[in-house]
């Protein structure tokens, strides 16, 4: 601690160019945060699920409807518990810029089956009263600045024309993965209004135990094979996994770009730690001269790289946590409970020490090992 | 026994394939409690042999003791202890780090000590009441004059209490009052407080300050003389 004020008189210096380089560290970590967070919330909603739900689409693919007449055959089957159907609507409000997902549901199963989808009972009960009723998430609510009770038209897309719903409830999630950005309506009310009824996107299925997942899943799928649409069963993390798919290989490209962009921070930081030290020869000369070891000035400049990196790392891991936490970023949908997490603080953390390490030991060995009567020719 | 006892020293530099030797066989004793002037041409040798007693250079052969201790023999890291533990230095110019005030500047070599906070500024305020400069203690080199920043240099030097205080023309760049005011204080701080001194100068009127003077010629001491105002 008694070295801190030489440090600190040392990196006040040149305050602009401290300051620039603290804060390219701090974007570099900003940026490795932000996209680690991407990955980390999308293999959150693959693993998203509970165990003991499956998920039934069309064999053909989910794009395909499966008949309503389903239901009745599937509640039948042993283990299955109950039976619950969706189908993806495709809605868009106003000028369509903003994204936001629309399900019709089959309102009381679904609600009894999704707990994680919290509503206040009065609420709950004017769904399951109104045809044209919808419940929407908080997030949703707040963006178009809508009100409970109020009647919202939505251009539907791949179902055509307006549809309009009366906001009957705002639901909560309970887990941060699952999207509040969603508006929900009833199932009958969509049946009623397209042109070919009957048909519903994809089953799930409460099961007794999560040990039979497979087994029932093989008598639904057996069930239906030869039925005029083939059904694909699987467990609703795979369900969730699948979509996670559809981004492709997120994971390596947003890596491969958080770790360029912390190489090109790290040979600016490495740059400006070598330019700062190259100017103090002179300085490090009566240093030594006074008695400072050459492994105490390796450790001073070491600790000067540290501050700067660690002044980076607090503003650009605290910024990312803090600013996407403050703003409930979620991506316009795509990216639910999108929140930097603790181990993702905790490598940035280690880059920010590897950082640290990397940009300081040139500098610092440097320092270290200059000849006193070499460096005292800067002097005289 | 001598303070500082240099013994047959030999000391050669490599300038690309030229050898050049500055010392060849020198022997020299600067007694406890002397005020020592080094003078003599350019290039011969007085930096080098100042270099040589704080142990910032090493002799080609030969030795060199200071308090009994044989500074040539030492490793790196015990020469910087050393150093911090028994030397004041004090350069001709950029003795002091511009980004620290003068009182942080004289707390330098206390910092490599044990001790506290609140005994490093008890240290730190009478070194700079010596040099007189107590009212200039958060003052940075650049709201100093050259002499002012002299005597911050010279209190940083004193504030350990070293052995041996080693000055390589201090004067050099100071104008004649500063130069008066430097030169007085370290004749105090050699007659009033019995530091031994080791000066290096081209300046005559500063060696005359010097109990001894000492001429360098070619690297080869060729006269001993008492000083004027000795």
């Amino acid at each position: 601690m008694r070295y801190l004020p030489l440090v600190l008189a040392n990196l006040g210096r040149h305050k602009r160019r401290t300051f620039l380089t603290a804060v390219s560290v701090a974007l570099a970590l900003f940026l490795f945060a932000s996209l680690r967070t991407v990955v980390t919330t999308i293999a959150a909603g693959a693993q998203f699920g509970s165990a003991r739900r499956l998920v039934v689409t069309n064999a053909t693919g989910i794009v395909f409807p499966l008949p309503i007449a389903y239901a009745g055959r599937l509640r039948t089957l042993p283990g299955v518990q109950a039976v619950s159907w969706a189908n993806w609507f495709g809605g868009r409000y106003g000028d369509g810029k903003r994204f936001f997902a629309t399900f019709a549901v089959d309102p009381a199963s679904y609600l009894a089956m999704y707990p994680e989808i919290q509503l206040p009972p009065d609420q709950r009960e004017a769904f399951l009263r109104e045809r044209t009723s919808a419940i929407v998430g908080k997030r949703l609510l707040d963006v178009f600045g809508w009100r409970l009770g109020q009647d919202v038209t939505i251009q539907g897309t791949i179902f055509g024309g307006d549809w309009t719903f009366t906001i009957r409830g705002v639901y909560t999630p309970s887990d941060r993965v699952i999207n509040d950005d969603m508006l929900i309506f009833r199932h009958d009310y969509f049946d009623e209004r397209i042109q070919r009824a009957g048909i519903v996107g994809w089953y799930i299925l409460q099961i007794d135990t999560p040990d039979n997942a497979a087994g029932i899943a093989k008598l639904v799928d057996d069930q239906f094979r030869n039925s005029s649409a083939a059904t694909k069963t699987g467990t609703e993390q795979a369900f969730n996994a699948s979509f996670a798919t559809m981004w492709g290989n997120v994971s390596l490209l947003m890596n491969t770009i958080g770790m360029a962009v912390v190489f090109a921070i790290l040979l600016v930081t490495a740059n400006a730690m070598m330019m700062s030290a190259r100017e103090r020869t002179g300085e490090v000369a009566v240093l030594k001269t006074i008695g400072f070891s050459d492994r105490r000035l390796f450790g001073l400049v070491m600790l000067e790289a540290g501050v700067i990196t660690l002044a980076g790392a607090v503003l650009g891991l605290g910024g990312a946590k803090l600013l996407y936490r403050a703003t409930n970023f979620n991506g316009a949908g795509f990216l639910p409970g999108f929140d930097v997490s603790g181990p993702t603080l905790a490598l940035g953390g280690v880059i920010a020490l590897l950082l640290m390490l990397a940009s300081g030991v040139v500098p610092a060995v440097r320092a270290a090992r200059l000849p006193v009567v070499q460096a005292l020719r800067h002097v005289e | 026994m001598a303070l500082v006892q240099i013994r047959d020293v030999y000391k050669s530099f490599q300038r690309d394939t030229q050898r050049i030797d500055v010392f060849t066989g020198l022997s020299l004793d600067v007694a406890q409690g002397s005020f020592t002037a080094l003078m003599g041409p350019s290039g011969s040798g007085k930096s080098t042999l100042l270099n040589l007693i704080a142990g910032l250079d090493r002799p080609t052969s030969g030795t060199v003791q200071v308090a009994g201790a044989a500074v040539h023999a030492m490793t790196a890291g015990q020469l910087a202890a050393w150093r911090a533990r028994h030397i004041g230095f004090v350069f001709q110019q950029l003795n002091l780090l511009p980004v620290l005030t003068a009182y942080q500047n004289v707390e330098l070599p206390l910092l490599l000590t044990r001790l506290s906070k609140p005994q490093r500024e008890e240290r730190v305020r009478v070194a700079l009441g010596v040099v007189g400069l107590d009212d200039r203690i958060h003052h940075y080199p650049r709201q100093l004059s050259g002499g002012q920043e002299q005597r911050v240099a010279i209190a940083r030097a004193i504030v350990a209490d070293p052995t041996l205080i080693l000055l390589d023309e201090p004067t050099g760049q100071l104008d004649a009052k500063s130069s008066q005011e430097v030169l007085a204080l370290l004749r105090r701080l050699n007659g009033e407080f019995g530091k031994t001194i080791v000066i290096v100068t081209h300046d005559a009127h500063a060696a005359e300050q010097a109990k001894t003077v000492l001429h360098l010629e070619k690297g080869v001491l060729i006269e001993r003389a008492a000083a004027v105002g000795s």
